[in-house]
């Protein structure tokens, strides 16, 4: 449901970073949505290009690289993938982890096309 | 093709009006709380059985989250505490920022504890910091023990489990100690109160808990 405040934020985010003559040209919005951040990327896609759609950002499209749940076990030190919910070392046992990763919500780069673009 | 490389975070707006709202709650000694939840498992009970309890000693304010009509605020209006309602208008969750303008409308001097209600959702208000030192999670029994495992952000950011509705423990399948051991796996720092806001066993425990909180910072 909150996607769209998203897709909204991420248009924004958009608009203040790249220069006004180029926002026209702009093509691939590339983010990073960490497993545990909530988003549904296939409903954030569909909302991006809704709002899109009929602006100058409509030839723009998202590329969305998941990143995966990730642990760093406090007691022995071990970096370990986390998978179905299980917040404990696989190593040693303990529960008394840190969380790297996976919680991701960003944008991390914008890809720009150099051919001049019609205007709409 | 050029790259323009930002590595922003999407939500950093909200987060930038949310560090404003913290430090302005701890420059006035706040306690604030943000109270997420389904729809239906008992947040605006908890809140009435707390407003029922501690009013009387403890300043209480609470924002009501709601995503249309102002009923849970007028519920909680009877009990005589301050209550500003934000109406979302169909969104799914309260943010920062709607939570700074409420902020306008009450009187922050006269309040030690802040109840931040959310609308009723798992999911969405996980991603959104209010500026709370807590968020307490509430899970009831008839939602089932597997509840924690389906929704593991909001339980890994939260402080507090509250489980309500152990009075109907012998008409839902729903094991307690299973549920809250799924609570813990997710998040082994939980502090969990088992209580039922109808009949009100563990309302004590849980305001005892609040008040030593609220009163902490005066």
């Amino acid at each position: 449901m909150h996607e769209l405040a998203i897709a909204q934020n991420i248009v924004e985010i958009v608009q203040e970073s790249v220069p006004r003559a180029q926002i026209q040209s702009v093509k691939i919005v590339k983010l990073k949505i960490g497993k545990m951040a909530g988003v549904v990327t296939d409903s954030l896609e569909f909302c991006f290009s809704a709002i899109a759609s009929g602006t100058e950002l409509q030839a723009a499209r998202l590329e969305i690289e998941k990143i995966p749940t990730a642990g760093r076990c406090k007691a022995c030190a071990s970096d370990f993938t986390i998978e179905e919910y299980a917040f404990a070392c696989p190593t040693c046992g303990s529960i008394n982890i840190e969380l790297v990763s996976g919680t991701e919500l960003e944008v991390s780069e914008i890809e720009i096309s150099e051919e001049p673009v019609k205007a709409i | 093709m050029s790259v323009i490389t930002i590595e922003r975070k999407v939500l950093e707006k909200n987060d930038e009006i949310a560090r404003q709202n913290r430090s302005l709650l701890e420059r006035h000694g706040i306690f604030a709380i943000n109270i997420v939840s389904s729809p239906g498992a008992g947040k605006t009970s908890l809140l009435e059985r707390t407003l029922e309890e501690l009013g009387d000693t403890l300043k209480i304010s609470v924002i009501e989250g709601d995503v249309s009509t102002d009923i849970d605020a007028q519920r909680v209006a009877r009990f005589n505490a301050p209550v500003v309602q934000i109406i979302t208008n169909g969104g799914c969750h309260l943010e920062a920022k709607l939570v700074q303008d409420a902020f306008s409308k009450m009187d922050l001097k006269e309040t030690r504890l802040l109840i931040i209600e959310n609308v009723g959702n798992l999911v969405c208000p996980a991603n959104y910091d209010l500026g709370e030192a807590m968020k307490v999670v509430i899970l009831s029994t008839t939602e089932g023990d597997d509840k924690p495992l389906k929704y593991p952000a909001m339980v890994r950011n939260a402080a507090i489990l509250i489980i309500n509705k152990i009075d109907l423990i012998p008409y839902v399948s729903c094991d307690l100690s299973t549920l809250r051991q799924n609570a813990l796996r997710i998040n082994p720092d939980l502090k969990v109160f088992e209580l039922s806001c109808t009949t009100k066993v563990g309302i004590k425990e849980w305001c005892a808990w609040l008040k030593e909180k609220g009163s902490e910072r005066m």
